[in-house]
Parts: C-alpha cells; sequence; structure tokens
C-alpha cells in the first residue's frame, strides 16, 4: 500500500472549484484520497508551489503511421535536438517530430499526465498503439478517423443511422479507439482522386453526400453511442482565407444536434479555420465572429492550435490542404491516401514573425482564447507539431496569462499584422485557476474522461506541482519567471508515483493506453457476406484487420453502453 | 490435421495475408493461395540448413554449445566492442527490432538494416523530396496507369499484380486479367499458326508475344479504357513480357528519361530526338497518357537505387510523380524486397528518429549516410565486432566489407547456415518468424500485419526476440561487473 501526502500546497481544481486554497493532497494506490496515515505516507513538501491535476492534452499528434513517416523524411529536425541516454531514460532525438521515449519524457517534465493522439488511420492502428506503448510517463488514447470511412458515407447516404452506429461501435472497439475523428468530411474520399470540397454542400464524387450530413449524421451517431467525447473535428476548407465562414456554416448545421445542452462537437485547432478575406494579401482573423457565435451557443467547444515561430511539421489527414502547402512554399511534401479510410499528408513549416501571414495566425489563436468568455469550452493546444512543438507550451502559457508576454512577441512581428492584430485591445490574462481549466480541467471534461483533470477523491492520482507562488508572483508581470516554472515541474506525479523531480526523469511508469468498448444492444453480423465486403473494400483479411489484445502494453478499456 | 486461415506469408514486401496454411503433426503439408516463393519457405523451412544447436568458433572449427555459453560469448564480444556493427533485421519481428535498438543503444554501435544495399537510397530520396504515396488498396481501387520502372514484380513480388494492381477488381476500375489472358493465348495462337505455315518464324526473344510489347511506337492500347501497365526497364524482364507497352531505357540513364520526362509534362519543348534511347516523339505520347489519365501510381526498385545516381534518381522519381500531381492524381511507392525491411525502417525511426545507419556511440543517435552506414564504416575498417541477424551479408556484401566483417568477432542469429553463419564467431539458431513463431511486419506500404505461428519450433530453438534479450541482460550484467571491478580497483 503507497501512500504519499503532498502538504501545503496552493491548489487548483476548478472541476471541485478550488482556487489557491492552501491544502493537503493524499494519495493512496494511485488514486486521490481522503487522508493518509500522516506518519507512514512519503511526504511532498509542497509549501509555496502550485498545485494542480496533471496537465492534459486533448490533441498532439505523437504515434502512428503519419508521426513516423514525418520522423523518417526529417533528419534534419532530429540533428538539432539529440537527447542522450541515461541510466533511467532511452535515448532519442527531437526537435518538432520527437522520438517515442522523448515525447513521454518531454511531456511530463511539464507536468502532462494524459495525452491523446487525434488521428488513428484504422488500417494502421497497430502502428499507433505499437508506438504508443513506447512512449512512457503519461496515459493516451488515439481517435480512429472515419469520417471519410466508405462504411460511414454509404450507411449515412443511405439515412441508415443506426447501421452507422453499430459499425462505428464496431471501429471503436477494433481499433481500441477513443473519439470519433472527422477531418475535412468528404474532402479525403475526393482526394483519392484528387479532388476536394469546398463548402459544407458540395457532392462527395461517387458517394451522394454532402459533408453536412457527414458531420450532422456522425454527430448524432456519437449520442447514440453515448461516446464520452462529443465527435472531433477538423473543418473543411482548412487554411484557406475566407474559411470562417464554413466554420460557421458546421456549427450552425450543428444546432439541431444538440439537444441536452452538451457539447456535440469539438473543432480542433480552431485558428486554422478562423481566416476572414479573401486572399493571402487580404488575410485577417474572424476570430471576432467565430468567438462572437462561440459565445452565444452551447454546443461546441474548441481547441487553439496556437502558432509558435519557430520551424515544425505540418502533418494532417487533410491530403488536398496538405497539397496546397506543397504548392505555396515548394518543400518537401509526403501524400498518404490510406484505402477505403483517409488521406494525408506531411509538409515541413517555418512559421516568422516576418510573415504577415504567420503573424496574423499567431494572434487569431491568442484572440480566440482570450475573446471566447467560458474558459471551459476553450484548450489550449498546438496541434503538435502542425502549429508548434508541443514542449514550447510554456510560450503560450505566458500569452494567455501576461498582457506583456503577448505585446512584447507582438511587437517583433510584422506591422501589418500588428495593426490588424485585436491583441492590443484585449486586456484580459487568465488567472491561474482559468488557467488550469484550459490545461486539464475543461479538457479533461470535454473528454469525459471522469478521473482525469482534477484532484477529487477517486481521481487518478496524476498531479503537477509546480515553482509558482501564487502569493509572491505575479505571473502576468513575470512571465519569464512563469515560463521556466511551467516547463520544468517542480513535481510530477504519475498514478502516485514522482516520476519528474526538478524537471528531471526519476522513475519510469509505462502509463494506460485508454479505449472504449462500446457495447451495442445489437452487434453487427461479422458473417460471410461482411467478410466478403471486407476483402473487397481493403487488401487485408478481416481476420488481420483489429488491434489485438497484446498490442496494448497496459490497456484501459471503459466500457460504454450504446443506445442503439 | 489443422487448417488456419488468414496467415501472413512471410517472404516478400507484398505480405500476402491470405494464405491458407493445412498443418499436421506440426508440419505444414500443403498451401493454398500463396505464390511459388511461398510454398518453397513453407514447406522448405525444415531443411538440412537449418542450425539445430548455438555454435562457437574454437581453433577455427563451430562446434556446438550450450545456450548458456552462447549467450555468455556473445554478450562479451558486445560488451567490450568498441564499436560494433548490428546488422540486418528485415526478415525478424517488430518484436525483435525494438530489443535491437536497446541493444545498439547500449552497446553504442551501429544499428543497420539491408535498405543500406537495397532502398537505403528510397528513403534518402524521401528525405530530400517527401514522397506522395498511398496503401496498396488505393491503388487497386483507383489506378488507371501502373508503370512498374527499375523493377520485376512477376519474379520478384509474384503475386503484386494479382492482388493489388493490374489484375484485381476495384470499386473504380476493373481487372485487365482477361485482357492478359487473351493476350497469351493471341500469341501462343500465332505461334502455332505460323509453325503450321513452316515460314521462317527470325529467332528473336520477343517474337513469342504480341507485337504491342516490343519496344517500338507505344501502342493504341494506352488509349484505351481501363487500366494499363507500363514496364520501363534496361532489359526485357519477365513483367516487360506482361506489359502493354515496355520502355527500354539504356543503363545508367533513368535519370536522363525522368527528367525529359518532367519537361514534357510541364510542356516544355526538348531540343533533342532521343533520350537514353528513347525517341522523344514516343515518350510525348506517353507523357500523354500519363498526363490525361486519372490516377496513376509508379513501383521501382533496384533499377533506380542501384543504378547510377542511386537517392538521385528516387528523387528526380519522385519529382516526376510531384509534378504528375498538377495535371492529374499521380503517386509513387518503393518495392520492399524483405517481408519486414520496412518494419525495421519504422521501429528504427520510432525509437530513435532515424530509419537506418544510426550510430549510438556517442550515446544519442547519429546519422549521416556514408559516414554512420554500416557498409560504409566496414569498408573503412572502424568496427571491431558484429552482430548479424535476419539476413545474409556474407553473401550480399562487397568483398572488402566482408573481409572487414571477419576480422572481428562475429555473431550471427539465423535459422540456417547461411554464407555469414558459416563466417560467425558465436553462431544462434532462431525459429522462422511467420511459421515458428509470431510477430508484427510491415508490408511496403506501411501497413501492419500480424503474423502467425503455425507449427512449433524444433525444440531448443529460440526466437529471435528471445535470444536478443538474452543477450542484452548478459551485457548488462558484464558491464556492470566491470564497473564493479573499476571502482573496486579504484
Amino acid at each position: 500500500m503507497i501512500e504519499m501526502l503532498i502538504k501545503n500546497g496552493f491548489v487548483f481544481d476548478p472541476l471541485n472549484g478550488i482556487n489557491g486554497e492552501k491544502m493537503d493532497i493524499a494519495i493512496r494506490n494511485g488514486k486521490i484520497v481522503e487522508s493518509v496515515n500522516d506518519h507512514k505516507a512519503k511526504k511532498i513538501d509542497a509549501t509555496g508551489l502550485t498545485v494542480m491535476p496533471g496537465a492534459v492534452d486533448i490533441h498532439t499528434h505523437i504515434a502512428g503511421g503519419e508521426v513516423n513517416t514525418g520522423r523518417m523524411i526529417r533528419p534534419e529536425d532530429h540533428i538539432k535536438d539529440v537527447v542522450r541516454k541515461t541510466a533511467l531514460t532511452r535515448s532519442g532525438t527531437g526537435y518538432s517530430i520527437p522520438s517515442t521515449f522523448v515525447t513521454g519524457y518531454r511531456y511530463s517534465k511539464m507536468g502532462y499526465t494524459t495525452v491523446m493522439n487525434p488521428s488513428m488511420a484504422p488500417l494502421g492502428a497497430k502502428h499507433t498503439h505499437e508506438e504508443l506503448n513506447d512512449i512512457p510517463l503519461v496515459d493516451k488514447a488515439s481517435y480512429p478517423l472515419i469520417g471519410d470511412w466508405w462504411f460511414v458515407l454509404e450507411y449515412l447516404q443511405k439515412g441508415d443511422l443506426e447501421g452507422c452506429a453499430r459499425h462505428v461501435a464496431w471501429m471503436m472497439e477494433t481499433t481500441k479507439g477513443y473519439a470519433i475523428k472527422i477531418v475535412n468530411p468528404g474532402g479525403l474520399e475526393s482526394w483519392g482522386f484528387g479532388g476536394n470540397v469546398h463548402s459544407i454542400d458540395d457532392q462527395v464524387p461517387n458517394f451522394g453526400i454532402t459533408p453536412r450530413e457527414i458531420v450532422c449524421g456522425l454527430a448524432k451517431v456519437n449520442k447514440m453511442l453515448n461516446l464520452p467525447h462529443s465527435i472531433h473535428l477538423h473543418t473543411n476548407n482548412l487554411g484557406i482565407p475566407g474559411n470562417y465562414v464554413t466554420t460557421l456554416d458546421t456549427m450552425k448545421a450543428l444546432e439541431s444536434v444538440a439537444t441536452d445542452g452538451r457539447p456535440v462537437c469539438h473543432i480542433t485547432h480552431l485558428q486554422f479555420s478562423s481566416f476572414a478575406g479573401d486572399s493571402w494579401g487580404n488575410m485577417r482573423s474572424a476570430a471576432e465572429e467565430i468567438s462572437k457565435y462561440i459565445n452565444n451557443h452551447n454546443h461546441m467547444t474548441f481547441d487553439m492550435g496556437q502558432i509558435i515561430f519557430t520551424d515544425t511539421t505540418t502533418m494532417t489527414a487533410d491530403g488536398p490542404f496538405e497539397y496546397t502547402l506543397y504548392q505555396l512554399s515548394g518543400h518537401k511534401w509526403v501524400n498518404s491516401d490510406v484505402e477505403t479510410e483517409t488521406s494525408g499528408g506531411i509538409i515541413p513549416m517555418r512559421y516568422k514573425r516576418t510573415s504577415a501571414v504567420n503573424a496574423t495566425q499567431w494572434s487569431i489563436g491568442l484572440e480566440l482564447a482570450l475573446l471566447v468568455e467560458d474558459p471551459w469550452k476553450m484548450f489550449m493546444t498546438t496541434d503538435h507539431p502542425n502549429a508548434g512543438p508541443f514542449f514550447k507550451y510554456p510560450k503560450i502559457i505566458a500569452w494567455l496569462t501576461s498582457r506583456k508576454a503577448r505585446m512584447a512577441t507582438l511587437k517583433k512581428c510584422h506591422k501589418k499584422a500588428q495593426r490588424k492584430s485585436l491583441l492590443p485591445s484585449i486586456k484580459r490574462e487568465l488567472s491561474l485557476y482559468e488557467l488550469a481549466i484550459v490545461t486539464r480541467a475543461g479538457q479533461a471534461k470535454a473528454l469525459g474522461l471522469k478521473e482525469k483533470g482534477h484532484l477529487g477523491v477517486g481521481a487518478d492520482a496524476d498531479v503537477a506541482i509546480y515553482n509558482i507562488n501564487p502569493e509572491k508572483l505575479d505571473i502576468a508581470l513575470k512571465y519569464k519567471t512563469a515560463r521556466r516554472a511551467f516547463g520544468n515541474a517542480a513535481y510530477t506525479i504519475k498514478d502516485g508515483k514522482v516520476v519528474v523531480k526538478d524537471g528531471e526523469v526519476v522513475q519510469h511508469v509505462d502509463g494506460k493506453t485508454i479505449w472504449l468498448d462500446v457495447k451495442t444492444t445489437e452487434q453487427i453480423k461479422v458473417d460471410e457476406e461482411m467478410k466478403r465486403k471486407f476483402k473487397q473494400y481493403w487488401t487485408v483479411e478481416y481476420d488481420n484487420y483489429p488491434v489485438f489484445d497484446h498490442y496494448v502494453k497496459v490497456p484501459e478499456a471503459i466500457t460504454i453502453k450504446a443506445s442503439v | 490435421m489443422s487448417v488456419i486461415n488468414s496467415v501472413t506469408c512471410p517472404i516478400c514486401g507484398c505480405l500476402c495475408d491470405d494464405i491458407e496454411v493445412t498443418v499436421v503433426n506440426n508440419e505444414v503439408v500443403k498451401i493454398k493461395n500463396g505464390c511459388a516463393v511461398c510454398e518453397a519457405k513453407y514447406m522448405g523451412y525444415k531443411s538440412e540448413h537449418r542450425i539445430r544447436q548455438p555454435l562457437i568458433r574454437k581453433e577455427g572449427k563451430l562446434v556446438p554449445v550450450s545456450m548458456d555459453e552462447a549467450i555468455h560469448k556473445a554478450g562479451e564480444i558486445l560488451a567490450n566492442a568498441n564499436y560494433p556493427i548490428l546488422y540486418g533485421w528485415s526478415s525478424t519481428n517488430c518484436e525483435a527490432q525494438r530489443v535491437g535498438v536497446e541493444l545498439a543503444e547500449e552497446v553504442g554501435g551501429v544499428l543497420d538494416n539491408t535498405a543500406v544495399v537495397c532502398h537505403g537510397p528510397s528513403l534518402m530520396g524521401t528525405q530530400e523530396v517527401g514522397i506522395p504515396t498511398s496503401t496498396l488498396g488505393q491503388i487497386r481501387h483507383r489506378a488507371e496507369v501502373i508503370i512498374y520502372w527499375g523493377c520485376d514484380p512477376w519474379s520478384a513480388h509474384p503475386r503484386h499484380l494479382e492482388r493489388y494492381t493490374s489484375f484485381t477488381e476495384g470499386r473504380f476500375e476493373d481487372s485487365e486479367w482477361m485482357a492478359y489472358i487473351n493476350k497469351v493465348k493471341a500469341a501462343a495462337g500465332k505461334k502455332k499458326l505460323a509453325s503450321a505455315r513452316r515460314v521462317e518464324t527470325p529467332k528473336k526473344a520477343h517474337d513469342t508475344v504480341a507485337e504491342s510489347v516490343v519496344f517500338n511506337k507505344p501502342p493504341e492500347i494506352l488509349q484505351k479504357e481501363g487500366r494499363k501497365l507500363i514496364v520501363i526497364d534496361v532489359r526485357k524482364s519477365m513483367s516487360a513480357e506482361v506489359a502493354d507497352y515496355f520502355i527500354q531505357v539504356q543503363p545508367n540513364k533513368d535519370y536522363e528519361l525522368m527528367q525529359a520526362m518532367r519537361a514534357l509534362v510541364r510542356d516544355e519543348e526538348l531540343d533533342v530526338d532521343e533520350v537514353a534511347g528513347v525517341p522523344v516523339e514516343y515518350l510525348q505520347e506517353v507523357v500523354d497518357v500519363l498526363v490525361n489519365c486519372k490516377f496513376g501510381i509508379i513501383f521501382f526498385g533496384m533499377g533506380l537505387t542501384q543504378s547510377a545516381g542511386k537517392f538521385r534518381n528516387v528523387e528526380v522519381a519522385i519529382s516526376l510523380v510531384r509534378d504528375l500531381n498538377m495535371r492529374t492524381k499521380f503517386l509513387i511507392m518503393p518495392m520492399r524486397g524483405h517481408f519486414n525491411v520496412t518494419g525495421a525502417n519504422i521501429v528504427f525511426a520510432w525509437q530513435s528518429g532515424y530509419a537506418f545507419g544510426i550510430d549510438f556511440s556517442l550515446g544519442y543517435p547519429r546519422y549521416n549516410p556514408g559516414e554512420t552506414t554500416s557498409m560504409d564504416v566496414l569498408l573503412r575498417g572502424e568496427s571491431d565486432a558484429a552482430l548479424v541477424i535476419a539476413s545474409d551479408p556474407g553473401a550480399t556484401f562487397p568483398k572488402r566489407a566482408i573481409q572487414s566483417l571477419v576480422k572481428h568477432p562475429l555473431i550471427v542469429i539465423d535459422p540456417h547456415m547461411n554464407a555469414t553463419a558459416m563466417l560467425g564467431d558465436v553462431v544462434f539458431p532462431s525459429a522462422f518468424v511467420g511459421i515458428e513463431a509470431e510477430g508484427t511486419a510491415y508490408r511496403m506500404d506501411n501497413v501492419p500485419l500480424p503474423l502467425k505461428k503455425v507449427v512449433e519450433p524444433p525444440k531448443g530453438i529460440l526466437s529471435d526476440e528471445e535470444i536478443l534479450k538474452r543477450i542484452l541482460e548478459e551485457v548488462r550484467i558484464i558491464k556492470s561487473q566491470k564497473l564493479n571491478q573499476k571502482t573496486e580497483d579504484a
């Protein structure tokens, strides 16, 4: 029986309404408990330190075929960021696409304890899980890409929502996935022959369905299946000037699906979907229009996709968009379409302050974060590595909590972007409480992870302790100190074990892979007919397709009872 | 007797997973669906070349020893080496490859796989320009123009056409199998007629096949509906015989040919009449077909990666496909050879960041082809020990490299007494992955597939993964003993 007592820290636990109270956190056998034996428990003195639940990242590309192809084609990305082997840790490399061990270590050093890999081509799911197994110190999960899956397109086109739901349940279980991921719905199938969709009412060639029907259909399926997270959506027309109209259209289309006050859709990396203007020359922020809508509706959540000015790598399932980036930059370009399921693309990208467009993009992410009033709707990400590497998160924390920090960066940006930016007029600075929401509590809540993101009794003992004394340090003023503190946790505790101390890894734990075992009342018939159809669609046998149990080193299956 | 379905064949990059294996008394007696090579392996893995026991070279001869003794010797060799090479990896499972990375990191050695003599240049080419590609199912469903450049699937990847390309039924394209059958029948018919009329048939190889396959003007068949097969090679391979059009390129001139095609794709005019032995007029017709098709794919092999230019050839081939994407949908894919060569590169990359030629001697992964690739380390005579697994460099490496290899202690892990094993100092017999040991392998298009164990390995024979784990453990014990010794002496 392993007991631990974190004494006397300033605790920020928004899901339980705790805002900087000085209190003790008791841990027994990897869970938060009411109290422990004061004499026997291992004590951590958190006097003068900030104690938060372990951070949660709702969207970060860290494992699987696409991420790994990115690693393979960018040796120049690794040579500048090498990580030596130590007695406790494996060697590896960064920078924008770190190797797996390094990914786990670097997340943990920032106090992260749960990370979600948001794009998994079902055909390559085994690969994703093999890599997740090699990411230590954090719990993880992965979202299968099914927005352009032939089965989904066909069932929705027929209007058979129940049939669609049963197949989605099968897919979730077969790939050991956690949520329904949709990318540029309809666009990926069109890209199979080099095309794309340009509005949510365009017809997808050969399938007689529109993006609107795909998104609404899957949102309804999501409800029928009672999945803990809403659908996770990368919108159509991502990255195109003027696309905010598509984003608004999409959100409006989903209004009818929202019936019980809970969010029905999470739009990811919203920054990329909030462009106004009609060309790169006059592109500007639509954060005002988008945030106004979100402030007046309760059926959406989103994450930022915040730009970091650095050399990074874009990688998404949005094949046609990645091709567009290739046309713009001429840089090395990977395209990776997956039969029956999805597409994909990779291209390196350097975000520069001196680029008016990049600087405007940078401003958009922060504008969205600060103009949306309810922090429970908004989460901090960079869509790693698309807008920037995850270990630059402390920079974003500084920009969110310190006007001084963001103005300092804005002053170095292209003059055109400075003129267009809304940031000079935004005074808001997130408090530590709100920061805890957007980096852990809110993310866990949106994901439906009941034991994550909070420090109440019964929660997983995932705790992050930072060198910040809220009574003595003004993080809005001393943002550089805050940045350092959030980049090097004083302690990271995973499952009740100290894994990081003073920014260094001190213990190894594997971390669990969370997945959904969705139980429908009527299973889909896995008969000869289904197997024959399977053989027609895919080039692998039905028997070899699933992620077998042995592919997941430390599984945590959550049983879900569907309403279908 | 048991019949096992959906077995994944452990031979080539096709990784066909529809093999049916019949087992009687722990022996494979029948194979269904497999090609000739697949059948040969499944029926022939119990050959007399199997190693039965671990061996150590004592006084010039390999003698049987216990597993413990062999493990200890191997551990000693690696723990005491300054710059060992750990090479091979392409014919074993990902589970073993993962242990390989850990071992290479532990001993500060050079980790490399067979790509260094095969598709290494392809990996390097993608590091220059990326690669527009897909999984094989996309080809089956959509490909209208299929090009095999510098590779001979009919011989080396026998079921490639029938499973993934020309002879498959896709959602949007039909199989050309019947057309091929008719072509063969027509050719046979012509031959019969000619001998019946007792006409002097000139003794040329290509007369036995339909005219369109002979190198001349692009045939009308290229303008038809349906799938079209083009083969580009320096000689008329078996695949060329099957093609709708065969382009014979002069040896070592693929680079020029591809650059010429790029110019034509971009609507530029060429100032010459012929490139690499191909008339520009014909080339223009071919490019027109490519540009006007719905979906095209180029598969390529050693013809590009191992002829003059190497990774520059691959770079240009990929650039050609990138250019074609301005006009239509076009993709490209390397024809990976060994059944898990792709897996080795994938596992190495996710754990270290690099796909092959990885040097751990400084405590972190380094990659610089020409410097850290195993072949070059051997040619410079810099290594002082080696572990070779799931490959046969003793048969495939140049003489100077092998001389360097045998100068120093050599550990070999293989089911067979192959050329490398015959040169080894410590030899471990291992189980056949995909027959006697299960695991994961990656297909040439990066799709992961499970390998099954259908029979038990011979008594005392361990899997690659198990042997490597034991060696790693032994290395750690020896190293910590050395460390304790040092602190005691100090």
